[in-house]
C-alpha cells in the first residue's frame, strides 16, 4: 500500500515569466483598475462587474464635471489683472456696471492681489513688515533645515526652534518694551535665590534628611523661576521697536502662530496627561482624568468665548491678559486633552513585557518611559497625533468669531470691502482660504506618512 | 544535550557553591486579589547555586522568581536580596534590579533598538558607563552568546533563539550577581532550545548564581545543584537532581514526574 504514495521528482521545473496581468504597466492597471470589473464567470460576479463598470463611469463623469467647473472658475473664466485700477468694476457684469457678460462666473484675482499684504500679515503697519518677514524667514528656514535629513546638528537647530525662536519671534512681533513692574522682578529674583540656596544646601544634607528628598524639586522650581525672570527681563527691555498690538496681527502669520504654538505645546502636555492618567498614584490619575474629560466635554467655541468674554470678568481690575494669549492658552489646553487620549491609546498598545523588561534591567520609571515606552507608543500613534495636529490647524479658524483675524477671519473681513464688492468676491476668498489650508494640512499628512515609512523601515 | 569532556573538568573547577547567602526568603506570602498564589515560601540561595524550579502550570513558579526582583509585590514575609530587604523603597528596588538579571519566556527585547542598543541601554543609563565602554562590554557578551554578527540587527530580524540569546546578553551586560530565568525556552522551536540551553550551561559553568524556571528536565539533571518542585503555591519538595529524579519523596512529585516522562 505504502508504495502508492511514494513520489520522487525527476525533472526540476525551471523558472517561468509571470503572466502579463501580474507585472509592468498592464499588470498594475489590471490589478488596480480592472480586476474588480472583469469577472464574468458566474452570475453574481457578472452582476458585480457590471455594477462596478456603471459606478466607475458615473464617478468619472461626476468628478470630471466638478474638476472642470473648478478649473473654469479659477483659471479659464477668471479675471487676472486690473491694469486700469477699476477695482470692483473689473469683476462686475454688465448689469452690475462692469463689462463682463451677464452669466459670467469666475475668480476675481485682482481682489486677492490687492489684499495680499492683509492676508499674509494682517494689519501690521507697512514700515514694520520687515519684523514679520524675519519671523517668516526664521520659521521656514528653521523648519526646512529640520526636515532636511542631511543637515548637520539638526537636533540643536530643533532645540533652538523650540526655545530661542519663539522668544525672538515674540519680541519682534510685539516690540517688547512691556511695562513690567520692577517689584515683580525683585520678588521673583528673591524667591529664585531662596529656592536655589535651599536646593543647594538640602542636596548637601545641611537641612536634614527630610529636605534632602526635595532638593530636586527645589532646583526644578528655581529653574522655572529663572526662565520666568529671564523672560520678564527680555520683554521689559526697550529694543527700539515700535509696539504692535496683538490684535493687529492677522492672516496667515496669525494662523501659523496659533497652530504652531498649539502643536508644539499640546504634545508634551498631552504626554504628561496620558502618563498621569495611567499612573498608579490615585491623585495624579484622578486629576489628569478630570482635566481630560473636562476639556473634551466642551466645544472649542465655548472655550474661546469663555477666554475672550468670561475670563476678564474674573480678573482683578487692571490685570489684563492679552486676548490672543487667552485664546491660544484655551486652544492648547483643549487640544492637549485630545492629544493625551491619542497617546494613551499608544501606551495601551505596549505589551506589559516591555515595562517589565525595562524595569528588570534596572531602568527607573522616567528612564523606561523615555527610552522604551514613549518611543514605541508615539510611533504607534503617529497617524493619530498628526490627525490631532491637522484638526488643531483647522480649528484655528474658530478664533475669528472672537474678533481675532486669522486666515478665515481676514478673508471674511476683506470680502466686506465695498471697493471690491462683486458677486464672486466670497467664492474667490473661500477658494484661496481652502487652498491655503489644504496645502498645509496635506503637507503635514505627507510628512507624517514619510516619517511612518522611515520608522518602519528602521525597525525591520 | 551532549556534555563534552572538556566541559566536565571545567565544571568541577568553577561550579562550586559558596557559603555566602545571596537570596533569603522567609515565610513569604502573596495574593492576587483573593487568590493565594504563594504560601509560606522559605528559601535560602547561596552564591554559585544553580536552582531549577519545576511544577505544573499555575503553581506559582514564575510568580516566585518575579518576586525576587519585585516585578511582583509580596504581601507578607521577608525577601532579602544581596542583604537588602525588598520593600516600597523605589531606589532600593532599582538598585536590586540592576544586580539581578532576568530572562523572560517571551524575550521582551526592545523592538525599536538594535541588539547592541538593547545591551548598552542599561549600562549607559543605570551604570553611567561611557558609551564606548558599554559597547565593548555588550560586544563581549554578544560574543559569549555567540551572535556578535547580529549586533546591528533589530529584534524583528532575528530568530527566536537568537532573540533569547540577545536577551541573555542584555541581562549579563549589567554584570549581575544573580540571573533569573522565567521559562526561557518555552516559546522556542525545538531546534533553538539547544542553542539557548548551551548558553545557559556555559553561564553556570562560569559560576553564575542562577534560578531557572523550566520544564527542561535534562538541563535540570545536568546543571542544577538543587531542584525545587512547587504545586499550589507551595514548595513541595527540594533535593539534589539525582535524588529528586531517581527517588522522589512526595506523591505529588511522583505523579508530576511520571506525567512529564511518559507522555
Amino acid at each position: 500500500m505504502e508504495t502508492k504514495y511514494s513520489f520522487v521528482r525527476k525533472d526540476i521545473v525551471s523558472e517561468q515569466p509571470p503572466p502579463l496581468t501580474q507585472v509592468g504597466i498592464t499588470g498594475w492597471l489590471w490589478r488596480n483598475l480592472f480586476s474588480s470589473m472583469s469577472n464574468f464567470t458566474t452570475i453574481t460576479s457578472s452582476v458585480q462587474s457590471i455594477l462596478m463598470i456603471l459606478l466607475t463611469i458615473w464617478l468619472l463623469y461626476f468628478c470630471g464635471g466638478q474638476l472642470i467647473s473648478i478649473i473654469d472658475f479659477a483659471i479659464i473664466s477668471a479675471v487676472w489683472s486690473d491694469p486700469d485700477g477699476l477695482k470692483r468694476k473689473v469683476c462686475a457684469t454688465v448689469k452690475q456696471g462692469g463689462e463682463l457678460p451677464a452669466d459670467w462666473y469666475g475668480a476675481c484675482w485682482p481682489f486677492i492681489f490687492a489684499k495680499k499684504k492683509f492676508l499674509i500679515y494682517g494689519r501690521i503697519p507697512d514700515e514694520e513688515l520687515w519684523r514679520a518677514n524675519l519671523v517668516y524667514a526664521g520659521l521656514f528656514i528653521g523648519m526646512g533645515y529640520i526636515i532636511w535629513e542631511k543637515g548637520q546638528g539638526r537636533k540643536w537647530v530643533g532645540l533652538g526652534m523650540l526655545t530661542l525662536f519663539p522668544v525672538i519671534s515674540l519680541i519682534l512681533l510685539t516690540g517688547a518694551n512691556f511695562d513690567i513692574s520692577f517689584n515683580l522682578m525683585i520678588w521673583t529674583g528673591t524667591l529664585l535665590i531662596t529656592l536655589y540656596l535651599m536646593g543647594y544646601f538640602s542636596s548637601r544634607n545641611y537641612l536634614g534628611e527630610i529636605f534632602e528628598q526635595f532638593s530636586i524639586l527645589f532646583n526644578f522650581l528655581a529653574l522655572i523661576l529663572f526662565l520666568f525672570l529671564a523672560l520678564l527681563v527680555l520683554f521689559a527691555i526697550d529694543y527700539g521697536l515700535a509696539p504692535i498690538d496683538t490684535l493687529d496681527w492677522g492672516g496667515l502669520l496669525l494662523t501659523l502662530l496659533i497652530a504652531i504654538t498649539g502643536i508644539v505645546a499640546s504634545l508634551p502636555i498631552g504626554i504628561v496627561l496620558a502618563l498621569g492618567r495611567r499612573s498608579n498614584m490615585p491623585i495624579a490619575r484622578v486629576l489628569c482624568t478630570m482635566f481630560i474629560e473636562f476639556w473634551r466635554g466642551i466645544p472649542l467655541i465655548t472655550v474661546l468665548f469663555a477666554a475672550s468674554v468670561l475670563i476678564p470678568l474674573f480678573l482683578p481690575a487692571g490685570a489684563d491678559v492679552d486676548k490672543l494669549l487667552r485664546a491660544v492658552i484655551g486652544i492648547i489646553l483643549f487640544s492637549s486633552a485630545y492629544m493625551a487620549e491619542v497617546i494613551r491609546g499608544g501606551l495601551q498598545a505596549i505589551p506589559r513585557g516591555q515595562y517589565e523588561s525595562a524595569a528588570a534591567v534596572g531602568l527607573s520609571y522616567s528612564q523606561s518611559m523615555r527610552f522604551i515606552i514613549l518611543p514605541q507608543a508615539l510611533t504607534h500613534v503617529l497617524p493619530g497625533i498628526v490627525n490631532t495636529f491637522i484638526g488643531l490647524f483647522k480649528d484655528t479658524t474658530l478664533v475669528s468669531i472672537i474678533g481675532i483675524f486669522e486666515v478665515m477671519g481676514i478673508f471674511r473681513a476683506a470680502s466686506q470691502d465695498a471697493n471690491w464688492g462683486s458677486h464672486v468676491q466670497h467664492a474667490t476668498s473661500y477658494l484661496v482660504a481652502a487652498t491655503v489650508f489644504f496645502i498645509f494640512c496635506f503637507g503635514m499628512s505627507r510628512y507624517s506618512i514619510y516619517i511612518e515609512n522611515k520608522l518602519s523601515r528602521d525597525n525591520k | 544535550m551532549n556534555a563534552l569532556p572538556a566541559r566536565n573538568t571545567k565544571t568541577q573547577s568553577k561550579m562550586s557553591v559558596s557559603d555566602e547567602v545571596v537570596i533569603e526568603i522567609s515565610n513569604m506570602n502573596k495574593w492576587f486579589g483573593h487568590f493565594h498564589v504563594l504560601r509560606d515560601i522559605d528559601l535560602i540561595v547561596n552564591k554559585g547555586e544553580r536552582i531549577v524550579i519545576c511544577g505544573p502550570s499555575g503553581s506559582g513558579k514564575s510568580t516566585l522568581i518575579r518576586c525576587i526582583n519585585r516585578l511582583e509585590e509580596h504581601q507578607k514575609g521577608i525577601i532579602k536580596v544581596d542583604g537588602v530587604e525588598l520593600n516600597d523603597d523605589v531606589k532600593k528596588i532599582d538598585k536590586i534590579r540592576s544586580e539581578v538579571g532576568m530572562v523572560f519566556q517571551s524575550f521582551n527585547l526592545f523592538p525599536h533598538l538594535t541588539a547592541l542598543e538593547n545591551c548598552t541601554l542599561a549600562p549607559v543609563w543605570v551604570r553611567k558607563l561611557p558609551k564606548k565602554d558599554a559597547d565593548e562590554i555588550a560586544m563581549k557578551y554578544l560574543e559569549i552568546v555567540k551572535i556578535p554578527e547580529q549586533a546591528l540587527k533589530y529584534p524583528g530580524q532575528l530568530s527566536g533563539g537568537q532573540q533569547q540569546r540577545v536577551a541573555i546578553a542584555r541581562a549579563l551586560c549589567m554584570e549581575p550577581k544573580i540571573m533569573l530565568f522565567d521559562e526561557p525556552t518555552s516559546a522556542l522551536d525545538p531546534e533553538m532550545i539547544k542553542e539557548v540551553l548551551d548558553t545557559m550551561i556555559e553561564l553556570a559553568e562560569d559560576g553564575m548564581t542562577m534560578i531557572v524556571v523550566t520544564h527542561e528536565m535534562g538541563f535540570a539533571s545536568k546543571v542544577a545543584n538543587r531542584v525545587i518542585f512547587m504545586d499550589e503555591g507551595q514548595i513541595i519538595e527540594q533535593n539534589s537532581p539525582k535524588e529528586f529524579f531517581n527517588n522522589p519523596k512526595s506523591d505529588r512529585t511522583k505523579l508530576f514526574l511520571s506525567q512529564i516522562i511518559d507522555h
